[in-house]
């Protein structure tokens, strides 16, 4: 049960929250623009590190709002100080 | 017969109060503070059952939570499996039985209550031993918030078994001294009989409290988050390996000292010690004053520590060094032992001499319980010096400490324990000092000598030498293995189920892995141990689930008229969390009668639906347009102020996830309408795009569900109906078309009224406050009596909207589904410059022609309705596997309009094939089902205005 750093609301059990996978991947600006492989890379291809992962999570059960943390998927270490309100996805 | 092995003094139990119980059918006496084991031994008892593979006598063996042999079954109180004697506390009345191999469950309901408490603490200490106790003073000393649980009914750790002296006294002064200081300390939580069991992220650590029998709840599970964690969870002692280990009447040495000290038994009249290193000679000293005859201390080193050598002559012990034992005699219970020479190179073989006991007690060394640091991703490492694994790394905000941490002395885990305790409170950010803690006797140590496999005992014997006397697993299992060619110790341990069993390997774990090394020929170290899992000990189910079971298992919602539904004795549906009637049987229907009338009902004269359940979402603001054009696939902004509009929300990969009404209820607001169990998902999938992607559009997003309660009204009389409550809104058509609202009066309640039919049938949706639900409902129920209005639950709507080849999302579709493999293009706009989904149209997967079409399907209009599921198949007989599958029937039912069966189906390329005949493959036969438009009823939607 991990402790998860809401900005909003401090700290909170992982059960009130939802993973939102990767941070950072926008939207395109033109997505018509796009060739379907870029597309496709978009909408299919997320990195899976084994190590530091910067990524979104949803306090669903709390504020409902959307933030970015980074996490170390081998020991789920959260470095606290560093979460934000997530500005892009 | 009581007592016979019960000493006239002594131990911690309660003489005053007698204890009867049953055990296997025969009546014994014991004391309150007993375990059911100490209980039995007192009787003479030693065997408690038979073991699960080759149903060999099997006795207790040790005293505690690491009991690999005596599993029993509780009767009486209540149907208990699968419990260690060792662990059990003796009661009056308490029925039990022996058990080998699985338990019985209970078959009534449990009527004991459990239940669950949240906590948080700068430091929690697990353990109450010499090590926990002093590391609680100095952390509880500092003023940090302090839990400190142990397992065991008391506090005192081995100090309890141990008969020691601390400052010249008797440790049970300094344990109860402490004891109450700490419970007269604010913020300090003191939980005695209470294991913790599992370790897990960010210090969230579970431990299930054993109340009692008598107690309101009998257990209570406690997730606690500390800040800090001292881990002073003690060691188990390791039994050896030999030919014969098994019988009834050996033990654990320390063990048997705990049985004299803390519960005044004697295990027998005469003992065989065996061991590799110095703490069994504690045992055979404290037994043989207790008056135990020990036959001699067999120890395989070969040389005895100085200070235990002298106590032991001064007693007439004797001490045969560089000796082991090599089998044991006896049928249900030891009755000698073989003692053998340790053969060294130079040395002629010998024949064993022969020594009679009734009580074998042995110590292979001590393993630390490096459970929970295991659980907290703590690596170990095998330490030569004393013979077992240790914790190595340290993870964050988790130490290990006392034996736990390999220390061995009461000394030493007195202090390391007081120094640890005021660390963590350090940690945690207290001034903390460490506490003074009492001298502890201590005396030069000579090292063990780990012992795996014997060296001299024949290989023949290796079905004889248990390694995991839970699993029945011996040496020669291991020997199978390695033949075998596996060297993975997490491999030998599915294979031999080695440390599978109820103890997860707690005396036989390390074990296997020195034997393991020793037929493979390398060292313990590499061969390492398997993974430490949670939980720590069984736990019963009942104790996680908590309160948490029946009725409040799940939250349940229900809408403003549910307890008229429940009038009518209406089975409920459930969708997501909200229960919703399925159909309302009159007397003597069933099911598919009750369908096919309400669905006449709806189709001839008038019906009602409560459809509350229905997620809404109020989205305001000056961008409120803007936004729903990028997440509908159709155009939003263009809807005037009193109309309505269907929308589809796809996912950026252009798979519709959701659908449902949008209301333009003002210049800068709308209300949504979700499926009724997707509404969380949507309100979520909505916030993330305005919250991330775009953070500049002025929205704001309320999930209103249970704002309002939602009455469908619907069929050719409603408009009938809806006039006789209604006097301020005009319902004639040219005024009041499809797909518009008004707001006027309903039943004298104000009331939001949409032109919207699920069924293809004349209906309103009536939207009032969600207190005025059932009154207003009740009301419509009135004004249509006269005209038979007729009720109808969620199973009638799906045959109508059927009909009508409306898509269920979620039934219908899975996530691969386009709205144009629904034949929905008529919902995608093609004058946005973007929307989610819009990019993914022009993929080459989703232009493929041979993409799955919702399409209808009529089986023989005298055949069953097909099963929903059915996969459909080309040809009348199935060819060889693999059978090429064209799809599959999402919706089925039969048409009370129609009067027959159809379908709705994800069938390949199906709109190019309408009126082609295909199989449905049902059971073992083939259904012939011609392909239609998915529009059964009303085609032209003549209906809809009455």
């Amino acid at each position: 049960m991990m402790l998860i750093p809401c900005p909003w609301c401090g700290p909170r059990n992982e059960t009130e929250f939802h993973y939102g996978g990767q941070a950072d991947v926008s939207y395109p600006a033109e997505p018509q623009q796009l060739s379907d492989a870029d597309w496709a890379r978009f909408l299919f291809y997320r990195a899976n590190p084994k190590g530091i992962f910067t990524e979104r999570w949803n306090h669903q059960a709390g504020c409902r709002r959307w933030f970015t943390i980074r996490r170390d998927t081998t020991t789920n270490e959260i470095f606290q100080d560093d979460s934000h309100e997530a500005v892009t996805r | 017969m009581t007592g016979e092995y019960r000493l006239a003094e002594g131990g911690r139990i309660n003489r005053d109060r007698p204890v009867r119980f049953r055990f296997d059918g025969h009546d014994y006496e014991g004391f309150d503070g007993d375990t059911l084991a100490s209980a039995l031994l007192s009787n003479g008892v030693h065997q408690v059952g038979t073991s699960i593979r080759y149903g060999r006598p099997r006795g207790i063996a040790s005293a505690g939570p690491e009991e690999p042999n005596a599993l029993v079954q509780i009767e009486e109180p209540f149907p208990e499996p699968m419990l260690t004697a060792t662990t059990v506390e003796l009661r009056d009345g308490l029925v039990a039985s022996s058990l080998p191999g699985q338990g019985r469950l209970a078959t009534e309901p449990d009527p004991a209550r459990y239940d669950a408490i949240n906590a948080h603490c700068d430091v929690l200490i697990v353990g109450a031993g010499p090590t926990g106790l002093a590391a609680a003073l100095s952390a509880a000393r500092s003023g940090a918030r302090v839990i400190i649980a142990d397992a065991d009914t008391e506090f005192g750790g081995s100090l309890l078994g141990s008969g020691e002296a601390l400052d010249h006294a008797p440790a049970g002064r300094w344990i109860d001294r402490v004891t109450a200081e700490l419970r007269d300390t604010p913020d300090v939580t003191v939980l005695p009989h209470t294991t913790v069991f599992g370790r897990y992220d960010d210090n969230y650590l579970v431990a299930v409290e054993h109340r009692g029998e008598d107690a309101f709840t009998r257990q209570r599970t406690w997730h606690i988050r500390a800040r800090e964690v001292v881990l002073a969870t003690g060691s188990h002692e390791r039994p050896l390996v030999f030919p014969g280990n098994d019988r009834p009447g050996t033990m654990l040495a320390t063990s048997a000292r705990t049985y004299v000290h803390r519960y005044g038994v004697l295990p027998g009249r005469r003992a065989v010690v065996f061991t590799t290193n110095d703490s069994a000679y504690a045992a055979a000293i404290d037994l043989h004053d207790a008056g135990v005859e020990i036959a001699a201390v067999v120890d395989v080193r070969p040389v005895a520590t100085t200070l235990w050598t002298a106590r032991c002559v001064e007693r007439g012990i004797q001490i045969l060094t560089s000796c082991a034992v090599t089998g044991t005699s006896g049928t249900d219970r030891v009755s000698g032992a073989q003692i053998s020479p340790v053969p060294s190179a130079d040395s002629a073989p010998t024949v064993p001499s022969e020594l009679d006991c009734d009580l074998l007690l042995v110590s292979g060394g001590w393993n630390p319980a490096v459970h929970l640091h295991s659980q907290a991703r703590g690596t170990v490492r095998y330490s030569e010096e004393i013979g077992a694994l240790v914790p190595d790394s340290t993870p964050r905000g988790v130490r290990s400490v006392g034996a736990a941490a390999g220390s061995f002395t009461t000394g030493e885990c007195l202090r390391t324990g007081s120094e640890a305790g005021r660390d963590a409170a350090r940690e945690a950010g207290f001034g903390a000092d460490t506490a003074e803690v009492p001298g502890a006797p201590s005396g030069p140590v000579t090292p063990p000598q780990p012992t795996w496999l014997l060296p001299g005992v024949p290989a023949e014997s290796g079905d004889e030498q248990f390694v995991d006397l839970a699993r029945d697993a011996t040496v020669a299992d291991v020997r199978k293995a390695v033949g075998a060619g596996m060297s993975s110790v997490e491999h030998i341990k599915r294979f031999t189920t080695i440390g599978t069993a109820h103890d997860q390997g707690k005396t036989s774990g390390l074990l296997s892995s020195g034997v393991i090394a020793e037929l493979l020929g390398v060292e313990v170290a590499q061969v390492g141990a398997t993974t430490f899992r949670p939980p720590y000990a069984p736990v019963a189910f009942a104790a996680l689930a908590g309160r948490d079971r029946g009725d409040l298992y799940d939250p349940v919602r229900v809408t403003a008229m549910h307890d008229w539904h429940l009038t009518q004795d209406c089975p409920f549906e459930n969708v997501g969390q909200w229960k919703r009637p399925w159909y309302y049987p009159q007397p003597g229907e069933d099911m598919d009668s009750a369908v096919l009338r309400e669905c006449h009902a709806v189709r001839t004269g008038v019906g009602m639906q409560d459809v509350s359940t229905l997620g809404k979402i109020d989205v305001q603001g000056p961008d409120a347009a803007e936004f729903l054009d990028l997440v509908y696939t159709n155009k939003m902004s263009t809807l005037k102020v009193g109309r309505i509009r269907y929308g589809l929300m796809c996912h950026a990969d252009g798979m519709v996830f959701d659908d449902g009404t949008v209301m333009r209820t003002g210049e800068h607001r709308y209300l949504i309408s979700t499926t009724s169990g997707g509404a969380a998902g949507v309100l979520e999938w909505l916030e993330d795009w305005l919250q991330t992607e775009w953070p500049h559009l002025q929205v704001h997003l309320t999930s209103v569900t249970e704002h309002w309660a939602t009455i469908a009204l619907a069929g050719p009389r409603s408009r009938e109906v809806l006039a006789r409550v209604t006097s301020d809104i005009d319902l004639d058509n040219d005024a009041f078309p499809f797909m518009s609202w008004t707001d006027g009066t309903v039943a004298g309640k104000a009331a939001r009224v949409c032109r919207i039919s699920f069924s293809g049938e004349l209906a309103f949706e009536i939207n009032v406050p969600w207190w005025h639900g059932r009154e207003v409902w009740e009301a419509l129920y009135q004004a249509g009596s006269d005209q038979d209005i007729t009720p109808y639950g969620t199973e009638t709507m799906h045959v109508l909207r059927a009909e009508k080849g409306f898509p269920i999302v979620g039934q219908d579709t899975d996530g691969t589904v386009t709205p144009h493999d629904l034949g929905m293009s008529w919902a995608v706009s093609k004058k946005k410059d973007d929307f989610l989904g819009m990019r993914s149209f022009s993929r080459a997967d989703t232009v493929r022609s041979d993409r799955k079409h919702l399409v209808g399907l009529l089986p023989p209009a005298d055949s069953a309705v097909v099963p929903e599921g059915t996969q459909l198949v080309e040809l009348a007989e199935l060819p060889e596997p693999p059978v090429p599958m064209l799809g599959h029937i999402t919706s089925s039912y039969r048409s009370a309009a129609l009067d027959r069966p159809f379908a709705l189906a994800l069938v390949k390329s199906g709109r190019d094939r309408i009126g082609q005949t295909i199989y449905g493959h049902v059971g073992d036969r083939l259904v012939p089902v011609e392909i239609t438009e998915p529009v059964f009823y009303d085609k032209e939607g003549n209906r809809r205005d009455g």
